[in-house]
């Protein structure tokens, strides 16, 4: 097996996440996106600690899964903050820093 | 592209000049074909559902796709020779965090769904574009870079992957494992300060509530529950009023909508033969009509 | 100041007198002598500083001072004739100025017979003016501020012609010139006067050019400006420097002393007041350059070209002078346009070499009396004539200002060369000196010379009967004139310059004693003999002179002077016009001048205020269409973000690859 197919798949997933936060409007379909990323990166990861033979690459990919459930529990928490006052869930509604 | 051929002459390079102990440099090559067979199985469930995340109209629809993703990687963690890891990720992700999505799709609306028009000129072109490109680019790249011969996990995990990770977490970065934990408090005070909602009025009292109904509602006495004063407390029967007609106040209106709901006349057979069983004597006349059922009374005696 | 080393170096003649061999000043009189340019610098500083505290006593201050230079320069006179002719040039080290790596300059004063002649000009007849002044400026408000210029100008032309290098001389060079703008522009509340002003300040500033172009010629030919060094090396030097030296001493010469072609500002000067003119502009500050010719005789006898150059610039001066003289109606420009002719004379002689040289000098010292008494008389006229020039108005004064007539009428026979008054001995030796040479020179410039002779008698004696004499019908004056003798002060300084006038040619002349006393600085020359023989001469000059004066007889005493101008002759209005001088000047200069400030101006304000202020448009174009992008759509942004990383992976790896 070999393993740079998984490296592929993780740059798969992590440019499909991408494209989400780009396409999608729905600010909780753009914060999935975000969270695929995050996972993307995760694979990667632990792939290289599998290549390298070194648990550190795990060690980060913990690490990021702790962050990332922070972020998603304060992430949430702003989008819903957002639509109880503006009744809207969309991200291009929230565009009062324009020029 | 000429660069491509100068990595791919450099790769040659490498291969004539590398140790004789890489096996097959260029490539990654570890495991057998087990793993192999479960990488292309996972892909081919695993990329249509992100595609799914990202084309689905409906968000629940996306979140399910989501989740599937989710699910997978922890099974790719595991074969990868990191238990720990995929375990959390079940934990973490597919459990934990799905569900918040979920709560929050739920709190935001179910059926809200996005238009499939594009109102920013361009960002369809510009994702495809961009997002194409990066994944063609990082691809190209990743496949031309020569690895040396993976090592594996087995000769680290020699007390098993979580003794190992350990011994990193809380020794070399101990430091970043206690900030993280303060990063999580932080988050959870954030999130707790954000959905805190101050009451602009104090909250009406049973009291008041009462007092309330009695000067707007033409109901003054509480509802009939479903099913009362007629022969069964099921919710799908209406409860009977003194005359014996329905009373239409006790009827759900999801089950209405459902179409659901049961007459009352469909449980009196099942009145008749459960009465049958429960009386001792000889009472020969199944109370088809409660009111016959008295006049049976009246005429008895 | 301490007797110190000797200048700022000695060259060691071979024998004998020549420029070049100084010694160390002796003695305190000479020592000190830089109270001689300190005393009036002070006085002006204190009248300056002072301001109205001072209107009462500050012209007597400076009267005071003056004379007390004028004291000092007789003194240091007196020591220098005790010495040998050869040990005369004495310097003076003051301090240490100039250190800038092979540009050594030290300040100091150079007493040599030529700087003490200088000296007792300037101050002595400085002095007479500035008692004239006290009492012609009595009502003017101002007074104390006129007297510390004129004191200021004192101190700088002492500087100027005591100065022991070409550096130090320019100080004063340009000292005077300021004096000069201050004094003509006294009454700077009229425009026209402060314009006048402008116009000497600027013209002057033109011949500075030349200056100190030949100033920075001789650092980069001799390494040194002192006046030991140059005049000592110029014997073996490049004739191509020194004749470049010698053309820029001239331009400044000519800036200085209005000649062609720098001669327009002389006219205009005129509007500072008559003790201004008379000081300045007759006696001593137009003789500048004269003294710089002079001074830098060994420079132009080894440049034969520029030598040539400045006779044919005197020629031209003095003729055009002489003729300009003949249309003017002003008397104070009359006056000036001699002056212009006069010095012309001066520099012919100068120009000639050691030959003419001393007569130069010589025509200089006699020119200072008998101008400078003829401007004070002018200024007496005006007086008693409620300021007004115009010679049209004037007319048989000769009876009511008899000293005034008499003290004219005095320096007019001497500019006339009429013996035995002090121009006939100075002005004839000119014109033999002029005659002297070979081939066409001497005839050239010979008759020239005879000619503006003649013509000088025809124009004074114009200026002379039109203003004193005449025939009966001839008293021309205005309804409320009430001329009338000026007092005393005025009259005084008047009488001893006439004595001056009449006797100093005498006094000087006899015996050739100017020029034994002039010799070391000028250099000796060979006798030799004019083209035509001096008793020739002599008697062609008078027999011009008489011609001139019977002209301007019959002209101006005899028959009756209109008081309107009549329109005359071409060459009239064309001297009128001071021959086209300030129209060619304003074609030639000032139009182009003003084109290239315009259109500077227009470049500046479109091109590069354009540009600054283009620029500034651009970026706040650009700034305002950029601020578009910032849309406040997170996508967009995203999309930005993501473009960014592809891009910037796509290079790097391309570069890398």
């Amino acid at each position: 097996m070999n393993l740079v197919h998984w490296l592929y798949l993780s740059v798969l997933l992590f440019s499909i996440g991408a494209a989400t936060v780009l396409v999608r409007r729905n600010a909780i379909i753009v914060f999935m996106g975000v969270e695929l990323m995050l996972n993307a990166t995760n694979l990667a990861f632990v792939t290289f600690a599998r290549i390298n033979g070194n648990v550190e690459g795990q060690v980060i990919a913990l690490f990021v899964m702790l962050v990332a459930a922070a972020e998603v529990v304060v992430g949430l928490a702003i989008i819903f903050t957002i639509f109880r006052t503006r009744r809207s869930a969309s991200v291009d509604d929230a565009n009062l820093l324009k020029y | 592209m000429i660069a491509l051929q100068l990595l791919h002459e450099s790769v040659s390079l490498a291969t004539t000049q590398a140790p004789a102990e890489t096996v097959d440099a260029g490539t990654a090559k570890l495991g057998g074909g087990g793993e192999q067979v479960l990488f292309w199985v996972m892909s081919i469930i695993m990329v249509p559902a992100a595609l799914g995340l990202l084309f689905a109209r409906k968000a629940v629809h996306a979140a399910l796709g989501m989740a599937v993703v989710m699910i997978g990687l922890g099974i790719i963690y595991l074969a990868e020779q990191a238990p720990f890891l995929g375990v959390v990720q079940i934990f973490v992700y597919a459990g934990a965090v799905m569900m918040l999505f979920l709560f929050l799709l739920m709190l935001v609306g179910v059926d809200s769904s996005d238009s499939l028009v594009e109102t920013i000129k361009g960002q369809r072109w510009m994702a495809l574009v961009f997002g194409g490109g990066l994944a063609i680019l990082l691809i190209s790249v990743l496949g031309d870079v020569t690895y040396t011969a993976p090592k594996g996990l087995k000769d680290v995990d020699t007390s098993g992957n979580m003794t190992a990770m350990a011994n990193l977490i809380f020794g070399k970065y101990v430091w970043a494992f206690e900030v993280t934990s303060a990063l999580l408090i932080t988050a959870v005070l954030g999130a707790m300060i954000l959905a805190h909602r101050e009451r602009l009025v104090p909250k009406p009292t049973q009291r008041d509530l009462s007092i309330k109904r009695i000067r707007e509602g033409p109901v003054k006495a509480p509802l009939p529950a479903p099913g009362v004063f007629a022969r069964s407390n099921a919710v799908d029967i209406p409860a009977l009023l003194p005359d014996g007609s329905p009373s239409p106040l006790s009827l759900s209106r999801v089950l209405i909508a459902r179409g659901q709901m049961r007459a009352v006349g469909t449980v009196r057979e099942d009145v008749k033969v459960i009465e049958a069983e429960i009386t001792p004597g000889d009472r020969p006349k199944a109370d088809r009509n409660p009111d016959a059922a008295s006049e049976n009374a009246e005429g008895a005696s | 100041m301490t007797l110190l080393s000797l200048g700022s170096g000695v060259y060691q003649a071979a024998e004998g007198s020549g420029p070049g061999v100084y010694q160390a000043a002796e003695g305190s009189i000479q020592t000190g002598a830089w109270l001689l340019v300190a005393l009036p610098l002070a006085g002006a500083a204190v009248l300056l500083l002072g301001g109205r505290r001072t209107d009462r006593w500050g012209h007597w201050l400076a009267v005071g001072l003056s004379w007390a230079s004028f004291v000092w320069g007789a003194l240091l006179f007196f020591s220098l004739l005790s010495y040998d002719p050869e040990q005369r040039a004495r310097t003076v080290h003051l301090f240490e100025w100039v250190h800038a790596g092979s540009f050594q300059v030290d300040a100091g004063l150079l007493l040599d017979p030529l700087s003490l002649a200088f000296v007792l000009l300037v101050t002595f007849v400085g002095s007479l003016i500035h008692v004239y002044s006290v009492a012609y400026m009595e009502h003017d408000p101002d007074r104390r501020r006129f007297f510390a210029y004129l004191n200021l100008f004192v101190a700088a032309m002492l500087l100027l012609v005591l100065a022991d290098s070409y550096l130090l001389l320019y100080v004063g060079w340009e000292g005077v010139g300021l004096a000069s703008y201050l004094l003509i522009g006294f009454w700077n509340q009229n425009s026209a006067y402060a314009a006048a002003a402008k116009k000497a300040f600027i013209a002057n500033r033109v011949g500075d050019v030349g200056l100190s172009l030949a100033i920075m010629a001789m650092f980069a030919g001799f390494g040194s400006v002192s006046f030991s060094d140059v005049l000592s090396q110029s014997s073996h030097a490049n004739e191509g420097l020194l004749t470049f030296i010698g053309l820029m001493l001239l331009l400044g010469a000519c800036g200085k002393s209005a000649q062609f072609p720098l001669q327009s500002w002389l006219g205009d000067a005129m509007a500072g007041p008559t003790p201004v003119s008379a000081l300045i502009h007759a006696a001593t500050m137009v003789t500048a350059g004269v003294y710089l010719i002079v001074r830098s005789g060994p420079v132009f006898d080894g440049a034969p070209n520029a030598q040539l150059c400045v006779v044919i610039v005197g020629a031209i001066t003095l003729i055009y002078g002489a003729i300009v003289g003949c249309a003017k109606d002003d008397i104070k420009k009359a006056l000036a346009a001699s002056t212009m002719s006069q010095i012309g004379y001066m520099m012919l002689a100068a120009g000639l070499g050691p030959v003419g040289a001393a007569f130069a000098i010589f025509h200089l010292l006699t020119h200072g009396f008998f101008k400078a008494g003829m401007f004070l008389g002018a200024g007496s006229v005006m007086h008693g004539m409620n300021d007004s020039v115009d010679m049209r108005r004037y007319g048989r004064l000769s009876g009511a200002m008899k000293i005034t007539w008499a003290t004219f009428g005095l320096g007019w026979l001497a500019i006339l060369g009429v013996p035995p008054f002090s121009g006939f001995w100075s002005k004839d030796k000119i014109i033999e000196a002029a005659f002297i040479g070979d081939g066409w020179r001497p005839w050239v410039f010979g008759f020239a010379a005879l000619i503006g002779a003649g013509v000088t008698a025809f124009y004074m004696s114009r200026l002379f009967f039109m203003t004193f004499q005449g025939s009966a019908e001839n008293k021309r004056w205005p309804k409320d004139a009430h001329p009338h003798e000026s007092p005393l002060l005025m009259t005084a300084p008047m009488m001893i310059l006439a004595v001056g006038s009449a006797v100093l040619g005498l006094a000087l002349g006899v015996s050739d004693g100017l020029v034994h006393w002039l010799e070391p600085v000028v250099g000796a020359h060979a006798e030799e003999e004019p083209v035509l023989a001096v008793p020739v001469l002599i008697t062609l000059t008078l027999v011009l002179v008489a011609l001139g004066v019977a002209l301007a007889w019959r002209m101006y005493w005899q028959a009756k002077v209109p008081v309107v101008a009549p329109r005359g002759s071409l060459l009239t209005r064309a001297a009128r016009r001071d021959l086209f001088q300030d129209d060619l000047n304003e074609a030639l200069f000032m139009r182009p001048g003003q084109y290239l400030t315009r259109s500077l101006v227009y470049v500046d304000n479109r091109g590069v205020d354009g540009a600054v202020g283009g620029l500034a448009a651009l970026v706040g174009g650009l700034g305002g269409r950029l601020r578009r992008v910032q849309s406040g759509l997170v996508r967009s942004y995203a999309a930005s973000m993501l473009a960014g990383v592809v891009i910037l992976l796509g290079g790097v790896l391309a570069v890398r690859i």
